[in-house]
């Protein structure tokens, strides 16, 4: 050990330079396995060479098919909401992979951890935490905003957010975190105290290495960048509604979006300062949870949960939209009862603020308070009671189509009411007591986030790819995969109950009661069928992609829909609508080809103005990358200089006078001429054929109800 | 909004035309920021209220509260709001922009001038041995007032860019919105010290 040098922490034990800071060649977990072979190094290492080489793939297949430039211009420099949204989402997936690759390796630690698997406990630790942290903050996250990115605009009828150049930094940082979670894989370690990383466990007594640090940076990064997205999503709701889109016209996913966002601004606060003081802690030695002289972890569970708990309804709002789309266009009904499911949609964003102390009843708090809050939490379940009648009333006696998204509907209405029920078992402090951090946790969020988040979005994905990318996504195999997440959840989570009940700890890394074996072992079929299932996504994908001729809808409207987007060429022009639409009520799209009135030629043109793009959110994302990894390695140049130059870039910025780019009218006329001529050269297709090459893309309407 | 055009923001007088709708959206944008800063610091105060006993046998509110360098501090940032609402004024009734930068200038100086008591009293507390690795209480307290320090540093910052941004082009409506917004940020963190002033060194020594 240097002598010398000056560390954060004195005495902490690293060898630190100027110019490195504290990282050395034996960070790099590549080489783990060849200093110490075990199965515990092989899975790290491996784990690390997968994340490069597939890093290299990518850069090669680039490289090769000469495709920078596009990626480039094409995608991130844009600033189109709908480019954004999807980029978003590819993020979740890709993400989605790693978190589902870990799942699968805890679970097979878990069937053989009778008195200890093949896993060191640290190695264990790390994997939970990681999958934790990539599951919500880079998986659940990126969906629900990538959605609300690409249908927010479309649906209220606007051109754009409010702010694209902001909607671009906001994708930068979410990507940042991403990044810095994707290099703990192959440089130094990851925090070992789970997705929650509470002190004084991850401060610096303990866990002084870069791990938690590692933590801080991905979730103050990307959440300040969630924060800007909630901004922006909620400015754009109030501000930029088609006219005649009263609030209450509004299509139920913005609403659930304008819930989201509101929650978005008001609970990503107390994350970023409950990250910004662990950091203080960690690297200026600040007592703010420490275990001595004055410190108080309290306060930290506070702020997290703060956060955390509104977080869980961040999360479910839009796939609960999401849902409400679905059962209206895919039973061909209006959607039962819109005003108690807005106002459901509300009570649940006020309420989830009233509830965090329910994750830490045992924590010393007096009877009294846990309560009121075991009391607050159990109202949270009427507004969503509220919501599946809802749901239920809308299919009830509708043109239901069983097909992909009506699958996952159907997933999501048996399990996840299982799930709300054991959430409402959980609200009561004395069940709460006896199962609180057993496996009986693990499978209620699992039970809501699998069931009620994902399949939400997968549900999702298979209603607007065709609105996205013009071609819709292969039934079968979507249909095999979807009842693969079913399946596959089932067998994963359901038994997990009762080993929970019967005591088996979570985040535990061996068990010593042979009578959970036989879970385990079921549990691992399900991880494997998950896994399965996973992949099935990106066959899905692929035979899409491969069908893409049969499947083509480029005329917008596959299924009959009735809000705006469907309005609108698949894929939407850059600029979304030709003219902005004047709404006169509910469903706007529905209520004009009710009245035999869609797809009428506007009888003027005008020139469309657009942002243009932008390379702010790539400068962004760089140089908060050097300042995570600055500060997480302690390489403080590198950190200043990241700050600095984005000072500067502040400062300097708003002097460039930022010009629209013009889009003539002419250039609108001929595109919406020729989308509207291709239209009425076709005969409408009906929900009977909606799944076969003859949809193109025109329904022809059989909804009775529309209004 | 065509039907029944409103003059949008009456405080900049843009007018009734596409300016001001943009300018509509960006200072309502900027209310909402300015609502997550709020929240932002009012955890921070939380944080700082349940901390004030923690002092772990190091220095307490007596030792570290200065009263008479705080009134002046007080002072200054309250002035410095003072010339930015003047600034503020003279953009609105189009006074020209030598008027609003000469406000301007002098709210930037007392704000420094703020910074500069702030860091003076700072460094004392080092002296005394109240630095933040102290004590949970000291490290609440300057975190929070560190935070504002920060807030105002970089509104200086933004003062400077837009002083930049006046000369080269003159007050165009977009600069006007951004006077307004950067006014609007000036005023709140005078309200947020308010709450310094009284709970964090009134209430200390009271
Ligand atoms: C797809 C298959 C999945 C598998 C096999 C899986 C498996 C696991 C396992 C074994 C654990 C550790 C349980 C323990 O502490 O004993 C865990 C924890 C967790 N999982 Fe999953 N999971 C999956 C999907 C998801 C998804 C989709 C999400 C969220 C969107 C998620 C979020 C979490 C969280 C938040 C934790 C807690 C981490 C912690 O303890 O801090 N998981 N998961
Ligand atoms: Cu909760």
């Amino acid at each position: 050990m240097n002598e010398d040098a000056w560390t954060p922490i004195p005495g902490s034990g690293f060898d630190w330079n100027p110019l490195t800071g504290r990282l050395h060649w034996g960070d790099l977990k590549l080489l783990e396995v060849f200093e110490d072979p075990s199965i515990n190094s092989f899975v790290a290492s491996a784990a690390s060479w997968i994340a490069v080489l597939a890093a290299l793939a990518i850069v090669i297949l680039l490289t090769v098919k000469r495709r920078w430039g596009w990626l480039w211009s094409e995608w991130l420099v844009s600033v189109d909401h709908k480019k954004i949204g999807i980029m978003y989402i590819l993020t979740g997936f890709v993400m989605m992979a790693r978190g589902v690759a870990e799942g699968v390796v805890m679970r097979t630690h878990q069937a053989t951890a009778y008195q200890g698997g093949f896993l060191s406990n640290e190695h264990w630790a790390e994997l939970f935490s990681t999958h934790g942290t990539v599951m919500i903050f880079f998986v659940a996250m990126p969906f629900i905003t990538g959605f609300m990115n690409y249908l927010i605009p479309l649906q209220i009828g606007a051109r754009d957010m409010a702010f694209p150049v902001l909607n671009q930094i906001s994708l930068g940082l979410t990507a940042t975190g991403g990044a810095l979670v994707m290099i703990s894989l192959v440089v130094g370690a990851f925090e070992t105290g789970g997705w929650t990383a509470y002190p004084p466990f991850t401060g610096a007594d303990f866990d002084p290495g870069p791990g938690p640090d590692y933590w801080v940076w991905a979730i103050v990064l990307s959440g300040i960048g969630s924060m800007l997205s909630g901004l922006n999503f909620a400015v754009t709701i109030y501000k930029l509604r088609a006219p005649g889109m009263t609030f209450m016209r509004m299509p139920v996913f913005c609403w659930t979006a304008l819930c989201t966002s509101i929650l978005l601004v008001f609970a990503l606060p107390p994350l970023t300062v409950a990250g910004l003081m662990q950091a203080l802690d960690r690297l200026a030695g600040f007592h703010f949870f420490t275990n001595d002289l004055g410190g108080n972890m309290m306060n930290y569970a506070n702020l997290f949960w703060m956060f955390g708990h509104p977080e869980v309804y961040i999360l479910i709002l839009p796939a609960y939209g999401i849902y409400s789309e679905l059962t209206a266009t895919f039973a061909a009904k209006k959607l039962y009862g819109y005003t108690s499911l807005v106002l459901a949609t509300m009570s649940i964003a006020v309420v989830s603020f009233c509830v965090w102390l329910h994750h830490f009843y045992t924590m010393g708090q007096s009877p009294t308070i846990n309560a009121a809050f075991g009391i607050a939490t159990g109202i949270i379940a009427i507004p969503t009671g509220v919501k599946v009648y809802v749901w239920m009333a809308t299919l009830w006696r509708g043109r239901i189509r069983f097909t992909v998204p009506m699958i996952y509907m159907a997933g999501f209405f048996m399990l996840f009411v299982i799930g709300g029920f054991s959430g409402i078992i959980l609200a009561n402090p004395a069940i709460n007591w006896q199962v609180h951090n057993t496996q009986f946790i693990v499978a209620h969020f699992h039970n809501v986030l699998l069931p009620g988040l994902i399949f939400g979005i997968f549900a999702g994905v298979h209603i607007w790819f065709p609105k996205a990318f013009g071609f819709r996504l292969h039934e079968r195999a979507g249909a095999i995969t979807a009842f693969l997440w079913i399946a596959g959840f089932s067998l994963t989570f359901l038994p997990l109950y009762v080993v929970g009940l019967l005591g088996y700890p979570r985040r535990s890394a061996a068990f010593e009661d042979p009578a959970f074996i036989p879970y385990m072992i079921v549990t691992l079929c399900g991880a494997f069928v998950l896994l399965s299932a996973f992949i099935g996504l990106i066959v899905t994908l692929w035979l899409s992609v491969r069908h893409r001729d049969e499947l083509a809808v480029p005329l917008g409207d596959p299924w009959d829909g009735r809000t705006l987007e469907w309005a609108t060429p698949s894929p939407p022009p850059h600029y979304n609508f030709a003219v902005i639409p004047e709404i006169t009520g509910r469903d706007a799209f529905a209520t004009e080809k009710a009245e035999g009135r869609p797809y009428v030629t506007p009888t003027e043109y005008r020139d469309i103005h657009m942002p243009r793009d932008s390379v702010a959110g790539v400068f962004v994302f760089l140089c908060t990358t050097a300042i995570g990894f600055g500060l997480t390695w302690w390489i403080w140049w590198l950190a200043i200089l990241g700050a600095l130059v984005l000072l500067g870039w502040m400062f300097i910025y708003p002097f460039f006078d930022r010009t629209d780019e013009v889009i003539p009218a002419e250039t609108v006329r001929l595109a919406n001429e020729a989308w509207i001529a291709a239209i009425s050269l076709r005969e409408g297709v009906d929900r009977d054929d909606e799944t076969t090459p003859r949809n193109r893309g025109f329904a022809a309407t059989d909804m009775e109800q529309a209004t | 909004m065509s039907a029944k055009a409103q003059n949008a923001h009456p405080g900049m007088n843009l007018g009734y035309g596409e300016g001001a709708r943009k300018a509509e959206v960006d200072v309502f944008g900027f209310w909402v920021f300015l609502m997550t800063d709020l929240v932002t610091f009012g955890l921070v105060f939380a944080i700082f209220g349940t901390m004030v006993g923690a002092t772990a046998g190091g220095p307490g509110p007596e030792e570290v509260t200065d009263l008479r360098s705080i009134a002046i501090q007080t002072a200054l940032l309250l002035g410095s709001s003072f010339a930015f609402s003047w600034a503020s004024l003279s953009m609105k009734y189009d006074r020209g922009r030598g008027r609003t930068l000469i406000f301007l200038s002098f709210a930037a100086t007392s704000a420094l001038g703020f910074l500069v008591m702030e860091f003076i009293d700072l460094r004392h507390l080092v002296e005394i041995g109240a630095t933040p690795q102290r004590s949970g209480y000291l490290s609440a307290l300057w975190a929070l007032v560190g935070l504002h320090g920060l807030h105002v540093a970089v509104g200086l910052l933004g003062v400077g860019s837009l002083t930049g941004q006046i000369l080269l082009y003159g007050l165009t409506d977009k600069i006007k919105s951004r006077v307004t917004r950067l006014g609007l940020y000036w005023h709140f963190l005078d309200i947020v010290w308010v709450g310094i002033f009284s709970m964090v060194y009134l209430a200390g020594v009271a």
